[in-house]
């Protein structure tokens, strides 16, 4: 118990040290970065040797590790190179090849623990839209999606370009808020928006917004845009949407739905995938507006790596385990 | 208020991140808040956007009476509280599965059988009309072959009314492989998803909050 509370004084005296004290922001120089990335590859030399030696460190060490790894970078002046993916290529080739004033369906299908892989993909293809005058109608089949959708468009709403272009909401976005019912709204919509949306996320009737009140049904969307974390997501829209409906639709995934994703891109259902923080990355490259997707890369790198050496640090204790165990 | 706010969330963050450390008063009070919030704001949602928008709303407003056999179904459901009328809400519960087997039979059947089937009959040349017939790329031509072996090996695995010996077995012995590579790859986006949540989470800590990042 005593030492339990040492260590609430330890984080709070440190917090309160990172808060008031230490000058912000830090930038370390590449110099600097560097020599930090050699002190933990030696660091890490010390542990493999001293667990082939015999001594077995605790779980803890790992998740220090992996800490060290994923904040600092936040601080280092590094950049990744990032490789273009075809399934990245075509979907921005497919939004390229839409004639201004295409009708964009975007469903934003994930909450905010999905935010830091998916929210950069929102803000890239949001950007994207807006720049090639593509009208965008949003919707969302997870209740904090249309939440996300605004928190996006504040967010590009900043930068020049687009303050450049005046958008209107009504003209040239629409947010129609959040529907439940999970597949049943898709299906639904292929019938008609209107039944399903009788009014926007701020209350506006539907045939009082410019952008919708012609749009029926699928027929009328040129192109649509899932970003999802789980279900109800792209498989849903892939099933009802795409086969049903023949939506043409590129689709945005969490790292840990995607490999269930990219079936279909072979089969053609998806145009496109962006599959996690890699995706995001790849989107932000290509489109050319560099958001937190390629800023949080450094990190997820630098966690892999440390992942991959604490598989081979593991695996030696084990091995070398095994073998005392027979003697 | 957004700060108070902000320093809230640093509070809870710090207090689930703990655990890491060992199991802890702070980590069971943030736990204990975010499952209680969760399911408040989960009760909140379904009853303003089931209960009284589509509910109410559809047979006050919208005279759609046909929403009173789905409010009688739930409520067979919800009989399973009263042990000794219990039995009735299994009527319910074998609509709900009966009508979702019978729609997402026709979903995955259409989907992911019949699309995935077609899509894995790939050509070893070019099948586009026009194109000269040896113009696929040999890297093209190596990724079908290794998808039409990998998904024939994959369910030879999955035979088990022939013993797994010769021929056969070694075709098996391929189809564990290429499971293994799949669930491996499936391993790696699952370790890169929990990774991108840890890094949201950091970059609210020292951005947000501490305001250390520029």
């Amino acid at each position: 118990m005593k030492k339990d509370f040492m260590i609430y004084a330890v984080v709070l005296a440190l917090t309160l040290l990172f808060y008031f004290v230490i000058p912000k922001p830090i930038i370390f120089s590449t110099a600097v970065s560097y020599i930090i990335i050699v002190l933990i590859a030696v660091v890490l030399l010390f542990i493999l040797i001293r667990t082939i030696q015999g001594k077995v460190y605790e779980r803890r060490i790992v998740f220090l590790f992996v800490g060290i790894a994923v904040v600092l970078p936040f601080f280092m002046s590094l950049q990744q190179k990032i490789e273009l993916s075809p399934e990245v290529k075509a979907l921005y080739d497919a939004v390229m090849e839409l004639k201004p004033g295409s009708k964009v369906l975007v469903s934003l299908d994930y909450d905010p623990p999905s935010a830091p892989e998916l929210q950069p993909m929102a803000e890239s293809f949001f950007e994207l839209c807006f720049k090639r005058d593509l009208k965008v109608i949003i919707m969302g089949l997870w209740p904090q999606g249309p939440q996300q959708a605004e928190l996006a468009i504040q967010k590009i709403s900043k930068s020049p370009d687009i303050q450049a272009l005046n958008l209107q909401y009504g003209r040239d976005y629409v947010n129609l808020g959040f529907q439940t019912g999970n597949e049943f709204v898709i299906q639904r919509m292929g019938g008609s928006f209107k039944s399903m949306f009788q009014t926007d996320y701020y209350g506006t009737p539907y045939d009082s917004l410019e952008l919708v009140k012609n749009i029926s049904n699928f027929s009328n969307i040129d192109f649509s845009f899932n970003l999802s974390a789980g279900y109800p997501g792209t498989i849903e829209w892939v099933q009802i949407g795409v086969d049903r409906f023949g939506v043409k639709l590129g689709a945005g995934n969490t790292a840990v739905q995607a490999p269930q994703v990219y079936p279909y891109i072979r089969s053609g259902q998806l145009v496109g995938l962006l599959g996690g923080l890699n995706g995001a990355a790849e989107f932000e490259k290509v489109t050319g507006v560099l958001g937190k997707g390629t800023k949080f890369m450094v990190s997820q790198s630098f966690a892999h790596v440390i992942v991959i050496a604490f598989i081979i640090i593991g695996n030696a204790a084990y091995f070398l385990g095994e073998r005392k165990g027979r003697k | 208020m957004e700060v108070f706010g902000t320093w809230l969330a640093a509070f809870f963050t710090l207090g689930i991140i703990s655990f890491l450390y060992k199991d802890n008063p702070w980590y069971k009070l943030s736990e204990a808040v975010f499952v209680g919030i969760s399911a408040g704001y989960w009760f909140v949602v379904s009853y303003w956007d089931n209960l009284y928008g589509k509910l109410y709303v559809g047979i006050s407003v919208n005279h759609d009476y046909m929403l009173l056999v789905g409010a009688i179904l739930g409520i067979m459901m919800i009989l399973r509280l009263i042990p000794s009328i219990g039995w009735i809400s299994r009527w319910p519960l074998a609509f709900i599965v009966g009508a979702i087997a019978g729609l997402y039979l026709m979903n995955y059947f259409s989907s992911n059988v019949m699309a995935q089937v077609q899509s894995s009959i790939m050509p070893f040349f070019s099948s586009t009309y026009g194109d000269s017939i040896f113009s696929t790329s040999f890297g093209t031509i190596v990724a079908n072959i290794v998808v039409v072996v990998g998904t024939f090996t994959g369910l030879v695995y999955f035979y088990f009314s022939k013993e797994h010996v010769g021929a056969f077995g070694g075709a098996a012995k391929v189809g564990i492989w290429v499971i293994m590579i799949t669930f491996g790859a499936s391993f790696g986006y699952t370790v890169m998803s929990r990774m991108s949540l840890l890094i949201g989470r950091m970059d609210f800590i020292f951005g947000d909050w501490l305001g250390m990042i520029q």
